[in-house]
């Protein structure tokens, strides 16, 4: 609150500063003459500030809108579809190599009507819960082992640093050899495709968890195997799902290796019949199959990771 | 209780290079006292506390609670870190229970407790809310609770404040008080805000730097109930002027002595 005896014209008080600015322009000035102010030096090339971009889609890390959202994940599918309809219909392509989608979804209903399909998908499924299974019950507790003790990392950690470059179709020959043509040389491809992959995630996942947690913890009590069982299991769990999710999308490609090359049911086994009798109209329909099935399994494990990690911020 | 330190030294080797953090520390502080420590960086501060706490061992000297010397982290220190360290998975009173889940009381006496805790730090409408949903002061809020939940001999805090903006910690500083005067727990506090030590501490104890020693162990002379009038009081301004000038001084033997090192 300005009393009477302050008040002043806002005429006089613009002069006020305009004498202000000038005595600070004359102190610089005397400033730059001591010697003691910044260099006289040429001026800095003058840059434009940024333009606003034409639109949020083509603005870095912005979020967009829903509806823009929900239509770019319909063209994704939506155009290399019309484009193989294109395709086929243009007769461009001889049927036998590129059936149309009138073909394989008729290839793919005639297979499900004989209930071929689903026994295949679920003889593939049952190899992925089996091999993966296995796997994830293996690395699991050894990268939270390498994650949380020094000593159990700088054991393992180099020898599966290595294992892991080894593809595991490699191995297809000398499994089979070892353990024949059934199931167990089917399952150890995939729990060799996948468990050092995610031993190596946990571990990392695990090494995450912030030493201050742990310190508090024990400040407050907990021992050892309560800090691991309350602070680094459940701290880890989201990232663990995250490293499951990311080898399951392996485990489900090394099955169908593994099915190509041998044996009698799968979904594996149905693409190679069906390519002794040229049939790609069905190779189609088991494509789609698998990749439906693959879509699937992403979605339940990201759905599971979101419930899991609410508390992420 | 009596916490001391007898002549504690502790040595950090970082790539080969041995630096020794503390030097010759020998403090006492009895039961139900709220001593402040301040010091410049290089001052060895937050090193005092986390041996205190027993999650580091001293090159020489001993920690002795009660008469029994610390070997290890417990829940008779409790410590509170800068940054609250909560678990971001447990809601607010999940986090204060998580000492008291790990003793074998039955779940209404620790409700009971739990409850008493949150109200006293002023967390009741934040009961079930998730860490990442609180401000910078309800999380430190969160984890003084859930300290002394435990009921420790001794309240470790360090910079606890240090990251809040200057309304939010006087707010702070004030609940620390009660809750002190409520609770009767001892406190040790390491800050670098020697206004906030000499409102909150009975005591101040000044580190020097490179190593860390004690420089000065002032007494602080305002009444027990002291509200945020008490700041502007000359005695206060006084002593806190007393004890800036002595972490300045420790301040620029240490900028020095970095420079000669460089």
């Amino acid at each position: 609150m300005t009393g009477p005896t302050q008040r002043t014209t806002p005429a006089s008080r613009a002069d006020e500063r305009a004498a202000e600015a000038l005595e600070a322009e004359q102190r610089l000035a005397e400033r730059h003459e001591s010697g003691r102010g910044r260099p006289g030096w040429a001026p800095l090339p003058r840059r434009a500030g940024l333009k606003p971009s034409a639109s949020p889609l083509l603005s870095l890390r912005t979020p967009i809108s829903a509806s823009a959202r929900w239509t770019l994940a319909v063209l994704s599918f939506a155009i290399p579809f019309l484009a193989w309809v294109a395709l086929s219909a243009s007769g461009a392509v001889d049927s036998t190599f590129l059936p149309s989608p009138a073909a394989v979804l008729k290839a793919g209903a005639d297979m499900a009507s004989t209930g071929e399909l689903f026994d295949d998908l679920w003889t593939t499924t049952q190899r992925v819960l089996e091999g993966f299974g296995l796997a994830v019950l293996v690395s699991v507790p050894l990268g939270i082992l390498m994650g949380v003790f020094t000593a159990g990392q700088a054991f393992f950690e180099p020898l599966i640093g290595l294992l892991r470059y080894l593809p595991a179709s490699a191995f297809i020959p000398l499994l089979i050899i070892w353990l024949g043509l059934g199931e167990p040389s089917k399952i150890a491809i995939l729990f060799i495709g996948t468990v050092f992959f995610n031993t190596l995630m946990t571990a990392d996942v695990v090494r995450g968890v912030p030493v201050a947690l742990i310190d508090v913890s024990y400040t407050l009590g907990a021992r050892r195997g309560e800090v691991l069982r309350k602070i680094v299991v459940p701290h880890s769990l989201p990232g663990m799902i995250d490293a499951i999710r990311v080898n399951a999308a392996a485990a489900w490609n090394f099955v169908v290796v593994a099915e190509l090359i041998n044996s009698s049911a799968g979904l594996g086994y149905r693409i190679v019949r069906a390519q002794r009798f040229l049939q790609t109209d069905k190779i189609f329909a088991v494509l789609v199959v698998i990749g439906v099935a693959g879509l699937t399994i992403d979605v339940l494990l990201r759905l599971l990771r979101t419930r899991v990690g609410k508390w992420a911020a | 209780m009596t916490l001391e330190l007898r002549n504690v030294a502790k040595d950090y080797t970082v790539r080969g290079k041995v630096t020794r953090a503390l030097d010759g520390v020998d403090l006492e502080v009895l039961r139900g006292e709220f001593v402040c420590v301040v010091g410049a960086s290089g001052s060895g501060k937050s090193t005092l506390l986390s041996l205190v706490a027993g999650l580091s061992r001293p090159t020489e000297g001993e920690i002795v609670l009660d008469g029994v010397p610390v070997t290890g982290p417990g829940p008779d220190r409790g410590l509170v870190f800068q940054a609250g360290a909560l678990y971001p998975w447990r809601s607010v009173e999940k986090n204060v229970a998580f000492g008291l889940e790990l003793l074998p009381i039955d779940a209404a006496e620790r409700a009971k407790r739990v409850d008493w805790y949150l109200a006293e730090t002023g967390l009741d409408t934040v009961r079930r809310s998730l860490p990442k949903q609180l401000s910078g002061g309800q999380k430190q809020r969160v984890a003084i609770a859930r300290a002394l939940a435990c009921e420790p001999e001794v309240l470790l805090l360090d910079e606890p404040f240090g990251a809040l903006d200057v309304q939010t910690k006087e707010d702070m500083q004030v609940l620390i008080r009660q809750v002190w005067a409520d609770t009767g727990t001892t406190v040790l506090m390491v800050t670098h805000d020697v206004e906030e030590a000499v409102f909150l501490g009975g005591r101040v104890v000044v580190l020097a730097s490179d190593p860390g020693r004690i420089a000065a162990d002032v007494e602080v002379a305002l009444p027990a109930e002291r509200d945020l009038a008490v700041k502007r009081e000359p005695r206060f301004l006084a002593l806190r002027a007393r004890i800036e000038d002595l972490v300045r001084e420790q301040h620029r033997g240490h900028v020095s002595r970095v420079a000669a090192v460089e």
